[in-house]
């Protein structure tokens, strides 16, 4: 086991953050924020699919411990040991000690769902014991008590960050002394032996003599608490646990580190998460070896899957499943259909949605999106539009305040959805429209890639005004979305060019506007939209003419991507390989075959912000370095919605 | 000179730049007939029968040589508030959006009039509390605000001064387009300061700035040489750096000011020389030009000295579009800037 664990810290880089993030808790007050946007801008934010920490004030106890202890920990002691296993993780939000944060992320759902009830449950008596333990905290301990309160302390870890005070040991004890309660299965003292080797490894290789000796000090049960450590190293682990749909394990809580996308080459993680994929999908044959970290599927085989199991799929709701076949099928594309598409089917399911017995409106319902969000990532994986509203989402159930009846709460959430699908996607293509009407001038002739909802408005909007104007659409196999673009343009009466993308540098110097859609900006400028549209303001931008991107401001990111391999999506290579109508084009029949043969369907790239002159938004025409400081000013925006 | 669309603005200018050209004779001509305009003071707020004219008042504030005009343009605004005479905040809201609404319908290709009155709005109207206090306080405070942003804009070049003292080092030498009052100043302040430096002015036809510039450098001392427009990158290599002003600075980070910034920029970054613009924080506009067409035409008739037959055209654009690649630095009251961050301002200021 050992020898497996070693490779993977190696390979992996020190701090990979990939993935989409959501801003810290706003409920907390307000000098963390500060202090978490230094340590680093995408490390405070919750995957969508993590669930936002419950409010229970008894618990608050155990939670403020954390930080303070974790920071006394000193950085010497936690980093060394703390940086391989956080090698996944993003250093949690508030606290300096990385490890800690991510290390709640990982688990098996037993043991963190247990743990974290007791742990929540935890009288103030556990101090005492716990203060005294303080004082001869290894390295090691810390983390495994972080660890191990992974999901109620970690919340309020968060939220209470500015308090000070209490020990991370009390904590760490906490977990242990919860872990002790409950029945540990044999996986655990396997873990625990795994967590007691490596930790002693570590430990040697960071403080030599203190983690050893300290680890043989506490009074819990080494293995236990060896055993946490080695959560850290599977936080892989958990997110692909995270990728099932079960709900218990969603109520684990166990989601407050920001969690990676999962990296597909891992053969573990994938292993553990197509045994909970609610989809079945066989991975693709043939895969290029530049992204194995996508996952691809066959194509094909999930729908007939998926619709036989409908009705035995209980915990997802109809319109979520409904949703779900649509994307996979291919029916709904584009950033803002699919988005819109998602929200509309959780709004049904908060309308059909019942609080069981015994549980909280806020818990449970958003451990049920958590699981349809799981489901429709099987089906295809989210954008970032999307994952940006279900982080929206989240954030307003988790602000939802506990006097409001189970009815009252429920219309207030779907009122919610109601205003942010009118606002920031119906209203703001409205605003876009308005700005990008003044750049358009007689006798212009405006170029167009694919087939984005926003340019699409502009122009027909700019047309019913009365300007005169050419428009010269581009298209590219193997979608060839430019065509529904062009029927609509040509039902309007535009006067319209049609092109593949081979021609574009030669249509290239008739034109004298480039307007582009965008499924997301990122902070550097750059723009994240489907592949091909690199090329055209590649090419434009050779030209001097000036590239006009239109994209709503709730898809902005925070995240920084420079090129467009380490995050993308693989589409279905099978249809590379034929040409539809045209089937004696079928040299590539037999491609699968082929041993050294590949194909790659990618579909989407990087846009480099050189290339793009300005930025029509719902704030106004902004150019590609402001991006970050509207996602700042963006995210102060959702306190006060 | 009334049958074209002459720029107002670069009209002014060119009175206060005391340029003699032909069409300023004429003018001078004509202005023998018509009887004198009305003195450089504000009007006295006594004559309470005669109805407020912003108008009058901006123009009388534009007199003076040392205002900006976008200054005359906040002071004739805060005038507006002191001498209005409505009730409520809505109706004092109404009086002054007009007001601002006729400024900058006065000079539509004025840049940094319109983001003055824009920004002017912005700050003074700001003001949360207003709603909960009783109208003359409200007023008052409102008041005070107006005054106050006056009197930032008034000293923002003071600022700037102070600012860029620090990229004039000794034995530089310094490139100027154009007759900016903020650069003049900061060359005046170094050259008091001691700073040993000498300047190279372009002659900045058809204002012909040059000559003007060169005049009061010539009165501090210090070293001055005229260079003809065309002579730029014959003297660029000499050149360490390059001094503007602005008209206005746009969303994007460029900055609208008189015709040839564009090119001196380009030259400039061609051979790695440092284009450093000294603009006030009001001249920022919420406006972003994609190329040189995209600006609202203004037109300044072109003095050749000799008659030009009627068959040819004569291109008489009095400015140009610089784009922010092309600039260094932008000294402003708000710091010393990149291109890039105006934006961020601009967001943080209208949003």
């Amino acid at each position: 086991m050992e020898a497996r664990r070693a490779p993977r810290a190696v390979i992996d880089p020190k701090v990979r953050r990939v993935g989409f993030f959501a801003p810290p808790d706003r409920s907390r007050s307000g000098p963390p924020d500060p202090i978490s946007f230094d340590i680093s801008p995408t490390a405070n934010s919750l995957s969508p699919v993590m669930i936002p920490p419950p409010r229970h004030s008894s618990e608050s106890l155990s939670l403020h411990a954390r930080p303070a202890a974790t920071s006394p920990s000193g950085e010497e002691s936690v980093t060394a040991g703390s940086y391989s296993s956080s090698s996944e993780f993003f250093p949690a939000p508030m606290s300096p000690a990385p490890s800690s944060y991510s290390s709640r992320t990982i688990a098996d759902d037993g043991d963190f769902f247990d743990s974290g009830k007791v742990a929540s449950s935890f009288p103030r008596g556990g101090f005492d014991l716990t203060a005294m333990k303080a004082s001869s905290v290894p390295a090691s301990e810390l983390t495994t008590g972080a660890v191990v309160n992974a999901d109620s302390l970690a919340i309020r870890e968060r939220e209470k960050a500015d308090k000070g005070g209490g020990s991370a040991v009390e904590v760490k004890d906490q977990a242990l002394n919860a872990k002790q309660k409950k029945e540990k299965t044999t996986k655990a003292e396997r873990r625990a032996l795994q967590e007691a080797q490596r930790a002693a490894k570590a430990a040697a290789k960071a403080e030599g003599n203190k983690a050893s000796g300290t680890l043989a000090s506490v009074n819990v049960k080494p293995a236990r608490a060896a055993k946490l450590p080695q959560k850290v190293d599977n936080a892989s682990v958990a997110a692909s646990e995270k990728k099932g749909g079960d709900r218990p394990q969603e109520k684990d809580r166990k989601k407050d580190v920001p969690q990676p996308r999962m990296q597909y080459d891992d053969k573990s993680r994938v292993d553990k998460a197509k045994r909970r994929a609610v989809v079945k999908q066989t991975e693709a044959k043939n895969r290029v070896e530049l992204f194995r970290h996508l996952p691809q599927y066959e194509h094909g085989s999930q729908l007939p899957d998926l619709e036989a199991k409908f009705f035995q799929l209980g915990p997802v709701h109809p319109a979520v499943y409904k949703v779900g076949l649509q994307y996979l099928s291919g029916d709904i594309s584009g950033g803002n259909a699919r988005c819109i598409a998602m929200l509309q089917a959780f709004q049904e399911a908060i309308k059909d949605y019942r609080v069981p017995t015994e549980k909280t409106l806020v818990r449970d319902l958003t451990a049920k999106l958590s699981s349809y969000v799981s489901f429709l990532i099987e089906c295809r994986p989210l954008s970032i539009s999307m994952g940006n509203a279900i982080r929206f989402l989240k954030s307003r159930i988790a602000k939802l305040p506990l006097t409001l009846s189970e009815s009252e709460s429920k219309t207030s959430l779907q009122s919610d959805v109601e205003r942010f699908i009118n606002e920031k996607i119906i209203l703001a293509n409205k605003v876009i429209v308005k700005h990008a009407i003044t750049k358009i001038r007689d006798g212009d002739v405006l170029l167009t890639y694919g087939s984005s909802s926003a340019v699409e408005m502009i122009l027909l909007h700019a047309h019913e005004l009365g300007k005169q104007f050419r428009v010269v659409v581009v298209d590219s196999r193997p979608r060839l979305r430019g065509k529904l673009l062009l029927r609509r343009l040509v039902e309007k009466g535009l006067r319209c060019t049609y092109t593949h993308i081979n021609a574009v540098s030669y249509i290239m110097n008739e034109v004298t506007r480039v307007f582009l859609g965008a499924s997301s900006v990122l902070s550097n400028g750059t723009v994240y939209s489907g592949v091909g549209t690199a090329c055209v303001a590649m090419v434009a931008h050779a030209f001097r003419v000036p590239v006009l991107v239109c994209c709503e401001a709730y898809k902005f990111h925070e995240r920084v991507q420079h090129d467009s391999i380490c995050s993308n999506e693989l589409g279905n290579p099978d249809i590379i390989s034929t040409v539809q109508s045209r089937e004696d084009v079928n040299h590539l029949e037999a491609w699968a075959n082929t041993e050294n043969l590949q194909l790659l369907n990618l579909i989407y790239d990087a846009t480099p912000s050189d290339y793009v002159s300005m930025i029509i938004t719902d704030y106004g025409m902004v150019p590609p370095t402001s991006v970050p400081v509207i996602v700042r000013e963006y995210s102060r925006e959702h306190v006060w919605i | 000179m009334e049958n074209r669309k002459t720029s107002a603005y670069y009209e002014n200018r060119a009175v206060q730049f005391g340029v003699v050209s032909t069409e300023w004779l004429a003018q001078a001509q004509s202005a023998t007939v018509h009887p004198a305009p009305s003195p450089p003071l504000p009007p006295s707020h006594n004559d309470a029968d005669k109805p407020f004219s912003v108008i009058e008042e901006f123009n009388a504030w534009r007199k003076h040589p040392d205002l900006a005009e976008a200054v005359a343009a906040i002071r004739a605004l805060a005038a507006v508030i002191r001498s209005s005479k409505a009730t409520t905040m809505m109706q004092l809201e109404i009086q002054l959006k007009s007001a601002s609404d006729s400024l900058k319908r006065w000079d539509t290709t004025s840049i940094s009039l319109t983001a003055a009155c824009d920004l002017f709005m912005r700050y003074v109207t700001r003001t949360s509390a207003l709603e909960y206090e009783d109208f003359n306080s409200a007023k008052s405070r409102l008041l005070e605000r107006a005054e106050k942003f006056g009197e930032i804009s008034f000293k923002a070049r003071n600022i700037i001064t102070m600012l860029s003292q620090d990229f004039i080092f000794n034995g530089c030498t310094i490139l100027v387009h154009g007759f900016s009052r903020v650069v003049l100043q900061i060359l005046k302040f170094a050259a008091q300061n001691n700073k040993l430096f000498r300047v190279f002015c372009t002659e900045g036809r058809p204002d012909r700035t040059g000559l003007r510039l060169s005049n009061e450098l010539a009165k501090l001392d210090v070293p001055v040489k005229l260079v003809i427009d065309s002579a730029v990158a014959y003297t660029m290599d000499e050149v360490d750096m390059v001094f503007v002003g602005a008209d206005g600075v746009v969303e994007s980070g460029g900055i609208i000011n008189m015709m040839g910034t564009y090119q001196i920029a380009m030259v400039a970054k061609s051979m790695n020389k440092p284009v450093y613009v000294a603009a006030e924080s009001y001249k920022f506009a919420r406006f972003y030009p994609l190329d040189q067409k995209d600006l609202a035409p203004a037109l300044r008739p072109v003095d050749f000295g000799v008659p030009i037959p009627s068959k040819v055209e004569v291109e008489c654009s009095a400015r140009d579009y610089t784009p922010p690649q092309y600039l260094t630095l932008l000294f402003t009251d708000l710091g010393v800037l990149t291109p890039s961050v105006v934006s961020d301002e601009l967001i943080q200021l209208y949003l």
